[in-house]
């Protein structure tokens, strides 16, 4: 039985009509006069759009900020690596967009389980955030005279997606990043690269500062201020394969879990619909084909399973486009969750295609037809480019294979209303957070997110924390600082002194693995609780025979490795039980269990209508489940429906 | 496609530290698929040196997929390998032959010092970033997005400049270690955007001096860092910040 603390949890959601409290509470909350602001300092944790964006306006206003990422430069972070766009409610092509409808496409997208509030304030803020990102000279995509171009997503049927051909994500950062470059010139900003956060210091209750490991050199150096920022990321690579990058990993968030931080909706994972399918077991990392090019592909398996013809051999006639079939209204743009299952669905039932039979078809052939070759290119040339490259084949000559893969982790950090978790002076922004998702995450919202937690709401709510508590000086003698230096350097120490026999990596690969069949697209409960154990046991073993060579006192990429995996053995737990404990099919998660005579997902908002955050008790000890209700006074819950 | 599995020779540089004196090592590696990606093929290598004591070879990389720009590597001394407009992450091993010796060789420039390995310090480029490679526009100061129109062409011509990954294959091809193409990158996509105006003659002076300071080479047009970008970034961005220095030189910094 999951222990469940009495009282729910508070997100400080102010009183009043959802689309005026942000305006009243921007009034309410307390303020840091100018000349003050200099007198507080902040670390910003990671450098993506929330962090580059955060550290870069805090900065601007005149707080001291500390910045830390573990690339060797800060504008390497994931981010970069979003292609197809950011949504905003600017309603330029006159197509009946609106705030409140990217409000209820964002809380109809997540399934009914993310905050009305905080999803409102996000399509408010949306508009600022392009404006601002176009002021810093992002080259987003423009029609001939001039003006902002638009294309489509998935989960909406206007077109409101701002884009920099396929490689929006790197533009949008590239702006946060020269923003708050501009501030390490003006000397607000101190820049700590190739540092990796491995313990938050708490003292008195109030997040006062961080442990980190200098990369090169192996230091440990201690770093206090007055409120510290996690812009840290998802934990998609719990799965080992996923499109996030090598180095993305659970270790911040887990360190500050470990200190009291709830944890949310673990089992809120996005499964991509289109990535290049795995190729064999030496596979280190899986690529996205953006979303976006379900504006003009077509998702199709031959009708009959087993059909060995090339796919230019196949009819129409024996060709099941089945996204079209399934949901006429949406068709080919359904939601990221719905055409992942889709698919698994018609590879379960033996309709695959490739050498695995693990992949479906997204055809071109007929958008070429009715565009040209050259329209096509212009759109999508970047990521025909890219495949081509990983697959050697012609994706303008042949439609290309895809498959699902980890992609987004909706879950996070729990934060209230200020973006602030239930240990006060932590503050969490963009994936590492849970807030604006809910059970699923629609296209084109992530970079939405991670910008307006940065640029427009952490600068209004860090204050009002600044301005109300007290915050006395915390030296770095501290005991509380000592304490966390010696715990950060005891498990180095542990890590190193296992030497036994396996790889880092190969721990990696068989969570991954574990985690992949028990808790991915689809998932029970005989599954869940075999994962539970699954996960002990390699825990277990790893502790016991993970080799590790080298000293702490250099460079040394499997010791940082290593500690990463260590994170994630004690966070995959977590995630399996909270999946476990939601007997309910929600966006991203599916319980096979609870689902519609057509093979939807069923949620039961009698039962589940909460956001799980988890309180930690110690490693493999039962987490207490702490509840925060939800309540849809604006957008009714039905059954989301894309037909 | 099928896959084949080809056996390798791999020279690859091995430096404990900056100061430390580096050496080839050589290792044989059998049995790569050739669907391997080229850092799958160094991930299996430190598989097998971890499994047999040794220490595995240092080099970065982080998205795998060519974008992030941290995997770097001179591939029998081309910059990201063979291919052009292709990143180390984003080579294959099929661009190899069974039997082949491949020599793997970390950025070589003195503004890129030797961290370990294959992985070298690149903070320069951040410094001349600092140093005016941006819009000084606070958070909260922006007019309407379409209130700035930008002709589309010009958008396009802003978009090839401004699609630089930051990965210094430039520098490591060019003979002169110049870094030319990557800070005319920079100034090209803001000079050529109504919102890098203000700026523009400031920036691109700053940038250069920036350039100048962290010891990079200068640039005799040899167009070498055009042949290895993995973004295709055009030597014609190096003509304009030319034209761009000249221009802020005779004018002024108005």
């Amino acid at each position: 039985m999951v222990r469940v603390a009495s009282e729910t949890l508070n997100s400080r959601v102010p009183e009043g009509p959802v689309d005026q409290i942000w305006d009243k509470h921007r009034f309410n909350m307390k303020l840091v006069n100018p000349a003050n602001k200099r007198k507080f300092s902040v670390i910003v944790v990671g450098t993506g759009l929330a962090g580059g964006s955060a550290a870069a306006s805090l900065a601007e206003l005149g707080y001291e900020v500390k910045s830390f990422c573990f690339q060797d430069s800060p504008r390497r972070a994931h981010s970069i690596a979003a292609q197809g766009g950011i949504n905003a409610a600017k309603n330029y092509p006159n197509d009946g967009d609106s705030i409140w409808r990217l409000f209820y496409d964002t809380v109809k997208g997540g399934d009914y389980r993310a905050r009305e509030a905080n999803v409102y304030r996000l399509a408010q803020v949306s508009n600022s955030i392009i404006d601002q990102c176009v002021a810093q000279g992002v080259p987003f995509a423009r029609e001939y005279g001039g003006t902002l171009a638009n294309r489509s997503f998935g989960g909406a049927q206007v077109s409101r997606t701002f884009y920099s051909r396929g490689q929006t994500g790197q533009q949008l950062l590239l702006g946060a990043y020269q923003a708050m470059m501009r501030q390490v010139q003006l000397g607000k900003v101190q820049m700590y690269a190739r540092r990796e956060m491995l313990e938050l210091i708490v003292v008195e209750g109030v997040a006062r500062g961080i442990i980190v490991r200098n990369l090169v050199t192996g230091q440990l150096e201690t770093h206090t201020a007055d409120a510290v920022v996690m812009c840290t990321g998802g934990y998609g690579n719990v799965y080992y394969l996923s499109t996030n990058a090598k180095g993305c990993n659970v270790t911040a968030a887990w360190r500050c879990h470990k200190q009291g931080a709830y944890f949310a909706n673990p089992c809120y994972t996005q499964i991509h619909p289109t990535c290049i399918p795995v190729s064999g077991d030496y596979q280190s990392k899986l690529t996205l084909m953006s979303e976006s090019l379900r504006n003009d592909g077509r998702v199709w398996v031959p009708k009959n399973a087993g059909d060995s013809r090339t796919p230019a051999e196949i009819p129409d006639e024996d060709r099941d486009y089945y996204l079209e079939r399934r949901y006429p209204s949406f068709g080919n743009l359904v939601p990221r969750d719905v055409a992942s299952r889709a698919a698994k669905e018609r590879c379960d039932a033996g309709f695959g295609v490739g050498d695995t039979n693990l992949a479906v078809y997204l055809d071109f052939r007929d958008a070429i037809k009715r565009d040209g070759e050259d329209a096509i290119r212009k759109k999508y040339g970047n990521l025909f480019h890219m495949y081509h490259k990983i697959t050697a084949e012609d994706p303008y000559k042949v439609p290309m294979r895809i498959f699902p893969a980890v992609h987004y982790t909706m879950g996070g950090l729990w934060v209230d209303y200020h973006l602030m978790s239930n240990l006060p002076g932590l503050f969490v922004l963009g994936e590492a957070n849970f807030s604006d998702h809910g059970a699923n995450r629609l296209g084109a919202s992530a970079l939405m997110q991670g910008l307006s937690d940065g640029y427009f709401v952490l600068p209004y709510t860090i204050g009002d924390h600044l301005a109300t508590s007290q915050l006395p000086t915390v030296p770095e003698d501290h005991p509380a600082c000592v304490a966390a230096l010696q715990s950060a350097k005891g498990r180095i120490d542990q890590l190193l002194s296992v030497q036994g026999t396996r790889t880092v990596d190969s721990f990696h690969r068989n969570l991954g693995q574990i985690m992949w069949d028990n808790c991915g697209m689809a998932r029970d409960k005989a599954g869940l609780e075999s994962a539970v154990g699954q996960i002990q046991e390699l825990r277990e073993q790893f502790w016991k025979n993970v080799r590790v060579l080298g000293n702490g006192e250099s460079f040394n990429q499997s010791l940082e490795k290593a500690g990463r995996v260590a994170d994630f053995l004690e966070f995959g737990e977590l995630l399996a039980k909270d999946a476990l404990h939601r007997e309910e099919s929600c966006g991203g998660h599916f319980r096979e269990e609870h689902q519609t005579d057509e093979g939807e997902a069923k949620r039961n908002d009698e039962a589940f209508n909460y956001v799980a955050a988890w309180e930690y008790h110690g490693v493999g000890e039962e987490s207490t489940l702490h509840k925060e209700p939800l309540s849809f006074d604006n957008v009714p819950p039905a059954t989301r429906s894309y037909k | 496609m099928s896959s084949e599995l080809i056996n390798l020779t791999l020279r690859v540089w091995r430096q404990s530290g900056p100061d430390s004196p580096g050496q080839f090592d050589n290792y044989q590696l059998n049995g790569v698929s050739t669907h391997m990606s080229f850092l799958e093929m160094l991930d299996v290598l430190n598989e097998q040196l971890i499994e047999s004591g040794q220490e595995s070879v240092a080099f970065d990389h982080d998205c795998r997929e060519g974008i992030c720009g941290t995997c770097s590597l001179m591939i029998n001394g081309q910059a990201h390998g063979p291919d052009t407009a292709t990143t180390t992450c984003q080579l294959h091993m099929r661009r190899f032959n069974d039997g082949d010796t491949v020599t793997i060789e970390p950025w070589r420039a003195t503004a890129f010092p030797i961290v370990k390995d294959l992985v070298v310090d690149r903070s320069a480029f951040d410094r001349i970033i600092s140093s005016g490679g941006y819009v000084s526009v606070n958070t909260g100061n922006a007019p309407d997005g379409n209130a700035i129109p930008v002709a589309g062409s010009q958008q396009e011509v802003a978009m090839d400049a401004a699609a630089c990954i930051g990965c210094g294959a430039c520098v490591a091809a060019c003979k002169n270690a110049s870094a030319m193409l990557f800070v005319s990158a920079k100034v090209s996509q803001l000079a050529i955007l109504p919102q890098g105006q203000q700026e523009r003659s400031e920036r691109v002076v700053s940038m250069v001096s920036q350039m100048d300071d962290e010891g990079f080479g200068s640039c005799t047009n040899t167009s070498e860092c055009e042949a290895a970008c993995p973004a295709e970034i055009s030597v014609s961005n190096i003509a304009r910040l030319n034209r761009e220095y000249l221009r802020a030189s005779l004018c002024g910094r108005d």
